[in-house]
């Protein structure tokens, strides 16, 4: 009895004060180690494996004059070795340098088109209005269809002889008849205008989602000190959801410049390259020109501008948000 | 200083008529906001509105008069769609693949999100940034060298092929959206959590998840959508498999149907329709919660 009161006391005495330090920090630091690699890894696992590690062997297959039918053994092949052959070739091509254009061009009409009209319906919706959920609804339907189904619906929509042309036929604008999808002139326009009607609903339910998180009781404190919706809009709502803006822009961008399936669907990159980005270029050459090497070179080509647009952007704008994430809720 | 003092006062005085002219305001403004609301509506619906009337009309009427309302109503090709195992097969598969996908993309996600949230450790901020590289990584660009690797791993041809690859390109946008979401959670509940006694894992079970529930229904609906949309992956791993077309996902059943019947249009257009359908109706189930998921229940 008395022996355990003896060690009991020393014991709490040192549990009380002194104890937790070392006691914490070697099994606590060994602990949160293996809770980290336990709660990453699999992630971890899954993104290295079958994202990096595909886009590395793009990069070594980018070196490499390659036959149609792949075979591993053919990396050993000295004379498949081309270096840096295969990137020469794709950005001396003038169908190259167009898809790029376009893919820019896309990049940069979804910025000052989609943007300010996604912020300007959010802000519409994000009142009190009979059938709102519907509406919201309703402007979320393009961005749930699959794209291949969506593409294959304008296709059939702007045929010549398509809904498109009919419609406005009927209403007396047959003089705006088009030849939307083979015309050279304006099937960009027309990729792009499917692509705000396909992506929009994203981009408002990004905003609304942002507006959400923005208090409704400052919008009420400046509209009691007689502010104007538009004031309160312009100088409280809009400035308040600068991150979610942001997140938006990086995600239109990227996506801009990682074109393919719309495209793919409605008109294969054509007609003559007028809507060819550079993922179609790639997979054309790539995959159906039977150039696999070619192909990885201008997959290479693809992914280094999407990264660099990418770190500008992140080191110029999306810096405040990540770093500012905790002072944030303070200012 | 009494001036001062009865300014305010004053203010006061007069924001109480106040809400009143705004009142008028919004009122004169509400008819031209439901216009315009009216026109976006439309411009959006439209198409598919087309899309699936034309579903029901004969391909004759379509090329006859292709803006016109069905001149006979036809339940024919609705009727032959619904009656071909092909399209429920293609229903069916799709179904595997994002249900499968969802649910690894979900558990996968948040754990990992979590440690990127609420960890301080080395390494960190790299993580974050690698899996936020990953936005750049488009599945094209890896696109033939997954085809091979899957080849090597036997898993080409099958659904697994295309559901774990999946999982993996939608890893980046839920991790982004993801770990603000959960940063955001107070740190005095962890902290209130830790002092009663809770580890770590206890209050990623019992705390963090039922609160960033929003967030994962939105991340789990964002995957659902983009593996029921996927096309080029399963184009790659399963067109050029084994599996009978009757149990291609619908993106490619649909194109398919499309290139084979193309002379059909009122057929075309009833299976586009009906291909339309359940990603409709999932998003009807899930659009109530997804817009207050996004920004989360916890307010900070």
């Amino acid at each position: 009895m008395t022996s355990v009161i003896e060690s009991a006391g020393p014991a709490v005495s040192a549990g009380s004060a002194p104890a937790p330090k070392p006691r914490r920090s070697r099994p606590g630091t060994g602990r949160k180690w293996a809770e980290i690699v336990l709660f990453v890894g699999p992630a971890l696992v899954l993104f290295l494996g079958f994202v990096i590690l595909p886009v590395v062997l793009a990069g070594v297959y980018s070196f490499y004059n390659l036959p149609q039918a792949f075979q591993w053994d053919d990396l050993a092949d000295p004379e498949r070795f081309v270096g840096f052959e295969n990137y020469i070739r794709a950005l001396t091509d003038p169908a190259f340098q167009k898809s790029v254009g376009n893919n820019f061009l896309i990049l940069v009409l979804s910025l000052l088109i989609q943007g300010p009209l996604a912020i300007g319906i959010a802000l519409l919706l994000n009142r009190k209005l009979r059938g709102r959920g519907a509406l919201r609804l309703l402007i979320f339907v393009p961005y749930v269809l699959a794209e291949v189904i969506a593409g294959l619906s304008w296709k059939l929509l702007l045929q010549p002889q398509g809904g498109v042309n009919a419609m406005l036929e009927a209403v007396g604008l047959g003089a705006w008849q088009q030849n939307w999808l083979a015309d050279p002139n304006i099937a960009l326009w027309t990729m792009f205008a499917i692509l705000t009607w396909k992506y929009i609903g994203f981009a408002i339910l990004l905003m609304l989602a942002g507006l959400q998180g923005v208090p409704e009781e400052l919008a009420e404190a400046a509209s009691i000190d007689g502010a104007s919706w538009w004031q309160i809009q312009r100088h409280i709502t809009i400035p308040l959801l600068g991150p979610t803006i942001r997140i938006w822009v990086f995600l239109s961008m990227i996506g801009a410049l990682q074109l393919f399936d719309m495209v793919w669907v409605t008109t294969r990159g054509g007609p003559l390259n007028a809507t060819s980005t550079m993922a179609t270029y790639m997979v054309e050459k790539g995959q159906f020109g039977g150039q696999p090497g070619f192909g990885s070179a201008v997959a290479v080509i693809l992914f280094f501008i999407s990264l660099v647009v990418a770190l500008v952007y992140q080191r110029f704008a999306l810096r405040r948000d990540l770093a500012g994430a905790i002072t944030r809720g303070v200012r | 200083m009494s001036a001062t003092i009865t300014a305010p006062a004053a203010d006061a005085a007069r924001t109480e008529p106040g809400p009143d002219p705004a009142g008028r305001r919004i009122d004169w403004g509400q008819p031209f906001v439901y216009l315009v609301a009216l026109v976006i509506a439309a411009v959006a619906i439209g198409p598919v509105l087309y899309v699936f009337i034309g579903g029901f009309r004969t391909t004759a009427d379509l090329n006859a008069n292709p803006a016109g309302m069905p001149d006979p109503w036809t339940l024919q090709n609705w009727a032959a769609v619904l009656g071909s195992t092909r399209f429920w097969g293609n229903v069916l598969s799709s179904m595997i693949l994002a249900f499968g996908t969802t649910a690894g993309v979900v558990v996968v996600g948040v754990m990992a999100a979590f440690v990127i949230a609420r960890y301080t450790f080395r390494g960190r901020e790299g993580l974050y940034l690698l899996f936020a590289a990953g936005l750049m990584f488009p599945l094209t660009v890896a696109a033939l060298p997954l085809t091979l690797l899957l080849r090597t791993l036997g898993l080409h041809g099958t659904f697994l092929g295309v559901i774990i690859p999946s999982i993996a390109f939608a890893l980046p946008t839920t991790i982004i959206i993801l770990v603000p979401f959960l940063r955001a959670i107070p740190d005095e509940l962890e902290e209130a959590a830790a002092i009663d006694g809770t580890t770590r894992i206890g209050f990623f079970w019992r705390i963090l998840l039922p609160l960033s529930m929003p967030g994962l229904v939105t991340v789990g609906v964002l995957a659902f959508v983009g593996s029921w949309n996927g096309y080029l992956l399963p184009l790659l791993v399963i067109s050029t498999g084994t599996l009978p077309q009757e149990l291609w996902p619908l993106p490619l059943g649909v194109t398919q149907f499309s290139t084979q019947y193309s002379q059909d249009t009122g057929a075309v257009l009833a299976y586009t329709s009906l291909a339309m359908l359940p990603a409709l109706a999932s998003f009807l189930f899930a659009e109530k919660r997804i817009v207050g998921g996004l920004t989360g229940a916890v307010k900070g």
